[in-house]
């Protein structure tokens, strides 16, 4: 029996999450509550979305025993949850064939969507190429400049990518201006958001979708070691990747959970996107109330991160919620830490990894230098790193 | 009796529709607002919504977001704009202030301290936009008992059951969105919001004022034929965005004297 039971009917963990909108956005999110608790349990709709995981996507991803990345560091056993193999190269995808699904079932035939590094774009432009949907997705002009590659991909998909130029021209900017795409096409649009931020219910619908990457990850560890890891381990931007893995293990005890944040140039620098690691006031961005980077007048600062997906000023409001009950713990790591962790995967193990990923491999390095040799921690790989090479390039000089 | 309900029953009385123009605090800089204002006052407005710049406003359009981002060049935070409306209040004691705004700069102060601070400076309203009445806790309260109204909007897809709970925790008036979409957006169908506003009406003794996508005389005088109040807001930005120092308060004061004229016609 699961004990943890959050949210509650309104979509509050604690004082987080909620229904933060205007008021002409509150039709719109009743009518996709009463539509996904109609369909989250209906045999039909799951059966539809198990088969598309399984035949779409690629999954079960495997889980992976970096042997050479563990014997090279020396301490705990480092196994990787390959989010990075499925369909479309990243985690994105779980999330974005159940909301397609529903808007399909919702009678909805255009989708939106908000992307940061661009892989919740693309998954998002893949399922409605799949579905036959008409597909508009929202892209700061930044992010739209560092992740050239993933913008193509979705024109190649058929989808229309919008630059938003407000604002500081990232993820953050491309939400606001999907809401206000959404309120306006209300009547025929779906909102696709990519993470377990935004109003009630995307946080619980979103970290749904995802939670397939922690009850496979359950079962594949009783397989493969029979038992469960000392800690799992997961990037955290909005934190879709690590709510999906830390979610069929909230109940799990004697298993820790860590999310692990963009440090940026450092924490002391305050160029970061990490307001859980920094303690950042609470506030209320995006529909939901959670930890935020902000001013002292309540206005959202600038963040930094070398990786576009964890460049995010707040935070899913689970995260916020467990971090609070002491679930789980947040950390941070630097950008020069993640460019390490990101080369040392490639050449001990053949697989590069998303920036993104590269924060939880990193962590984990560190984590399992202080632990013996028999111990496990699992990290949720949450995408590849094709998408970044050109940075990664830039960083070196090197012109592709 | 608080300014808003003193201004709203004198118009009645007179058979009026208040004019109700909004500008950002600090656009396009801080050095203009108090005067801005005063110009308002003068051309007609009978009460002023004053906008709290915020870096996120996810509920306007493209000219109220640019005009939030030229007042936080200047850093024009909450604590700021309390202070132009107590200057303003220095030689207006009777208009009408309603700040507009999201939730997040007040939940930075604090929903008491705000009260306290709004209650200082002699504000009359608030409209926190991303607050709907089941997220807003005692902030409505805090607001009530310092007799500052709390004004709440609705919008066309807002249910009759939606508008018992809102009108039941608004005060000074209602604000009815006139259409889906975001503040500045185009095509007002005034024979849908007659029959919106007329709804609304059997459901509470609020005046009603609608806004949204009111941008010349024409659309000021049809709204004003159904509405207690008309609220003209992305027009306004533009005019503030379309001028330079030297001919903004007049910029300003024509547009308001066109839009005045439209609505005392109606």
């Amino acid at each position: 029996m699961q004990l943890y039971d959050m949210p509650d009917a309104r979509g509050h963990f604690g004082q987080y999450g909620g229904t933060f909108v205007a008021e002409t956005l509150v039709e719109a999110l009743e009518e996709l509550r009463v539509m996904y608790e109609k369909y989250r349990h209906d045999p039909v709709f799951l059966a539809e979305y198990a088969y598309d995981l399984k035949h779409f996507v690629g999954r079960p991803s495997p889980i992976y025993h970096a042997k050479r990345l563990s014997d090279k560091i020396g301490g705990a056993q480092i196994y990787l949850k390959r989010e990075d193999l499925n369909h479309t190269g990243a985690h994105k995808i779980n999330n974005t064939i159940g909301q397609a699904l529903l808007a399909k079932r919702m009678g909805k035939p255009r989708v939106i969507a908000e992307t940061g590094a661009g892989q919740h774009g693309v998954a998002t432009a893949t399922i409605a190429a799949r579905l036959g949907l008409e597909c508009v997705v929202y892209m700061g002009s930044e992010d739209v400049k560092r992740q050239a590659p993933n913008v193509f991909r979705m024109k190649l998909l058929g989808a229309t990518v919008v630059p938003v130029e407000s604002g500081s021209k990232t993820l953050k900017d491309a939400l606001n201006e999907a809401m206000r795409d959404w309120v306006t096409n209300v009547h025929n649009t779906f909102y696709i958001i990519g993470t377990v931020a935004g109003p009630h219910p995307y946080p619980m619908m979103v970290r749904d979708f995802q939670a397939i990457i922690g009850i496979e990850a359950k079962q594949q560890m009783m397989e493969m070691v029979g038992r469960q890891p000392e800690a799992v381990v997961a990037c955290v931007g909005g934190g879709s990747n690590a709510m999906g893995i830390f979610y069929p293990y909230i109940d799990v005890p004697n298993v820790r959970l860590i999310g692990v944040e963009a440090a940026g140039l450092g924490m002391e620098t305050g160029k970061h996107a990490a307001p859980l690691t920094a303690n950042s006031a609470v506030g209320v961005l995006h529909g939901n109330r959670t930890y935020l980077m902000q001013d002292a007048d309540g206005n959202i600062i600038e963040t930094h991160s070398i990786s576009a997906g964890l460049d995010y000023p707040g935070v899913g409001p689970e995260h916020a919620w467990l971090k609070d009950i002491k679930r789980a713990e947040y950390v941070a790591v630097t950008d020069d830490e993640a460019m390490a962790a990101f080369h040392n995967l490639c050449r001990t193990e053949g697989i590069i990894p998303a920036l993104e990923s590269s924060h939880g491999l990193a962590y984990a390095e560190k984590l399992a230098k202080t632990m013996s040799k028999d111990k496990i921690i699992l990290v949720n790989l949450s995408g590849r790193g094709d998408k970044d090479i050109n940075t990664v390039a830039k960083l070196a000089n090197i012109s592709l | 009796m608080s300014r808003i309900k003193t201004v709203f029953s004198s118009l009645k009385q007179q058979g009026k529709t208040a004019l109700i123009p909004y500008i950002t605090a600090g656009d396009p800089h801080p050095k203009f607002t108090v005067s801005l204002m005063h110009t308002l006052v003068k051309h007609g407005a009978d009460m002023i919504e004053l906008g709290v710049p915020f870096s996120d406003p996810m509920a306007d359009g493209p000219v109220i977001q640019r005009a939030s981002e030229r007042a936080l060049l200047h850093k024009v935070g909450l604590t700021a704009v309390l202070d132009m409306v107590k200057t303003f209040r220095q030689t207006d004691q009777a208009t009408p202030i309603i700040l507009m705004g999201y939730a997040n700069p007040i939940e930075a102060v604090g929903a008491v301290a705000f009260a306290d601070k709004a209650k200082a400076a002699d504000v009359d309203g608030v409209i926190t936009v991303d607050y709907p009445p089941e997220e807003c806790g005692s902030f409505v309260k805090e607001l009530q008992d310092r007799d500052i109204d709390p004004v709440f909007l609705l919008s066309p897809t807002t249910d009759a059951k939606r508008v018992e709970l809102i009108v039941n925790q608004a005060s000074g008036f209602v604000y009815y969105v006139s259409l889906k979409g975001v503040t500045g957006a185009a095509n007002l169908d005034i024979v849908e919001v007659a029959s919106r506003v007329a709804s609304i009406r059997e459901q509470t003794n609020l005046p009603v004022g609608v806004g949204f996508g009111i941008r010349d005389a024409a659309t000021a005088k049809a709204t004003a034929a159904i509405a207690d109040a008309v609220v003209v807001g992305s027009r306004m930005v533009l005019a503030i965005e379309g001028s330079n120092e030297a001919n903004l308060l007049s910029n300003v004061a024509n547009l308001m004297t066109e839009l005045k004229t439209a609505v005392d016609a109606a």
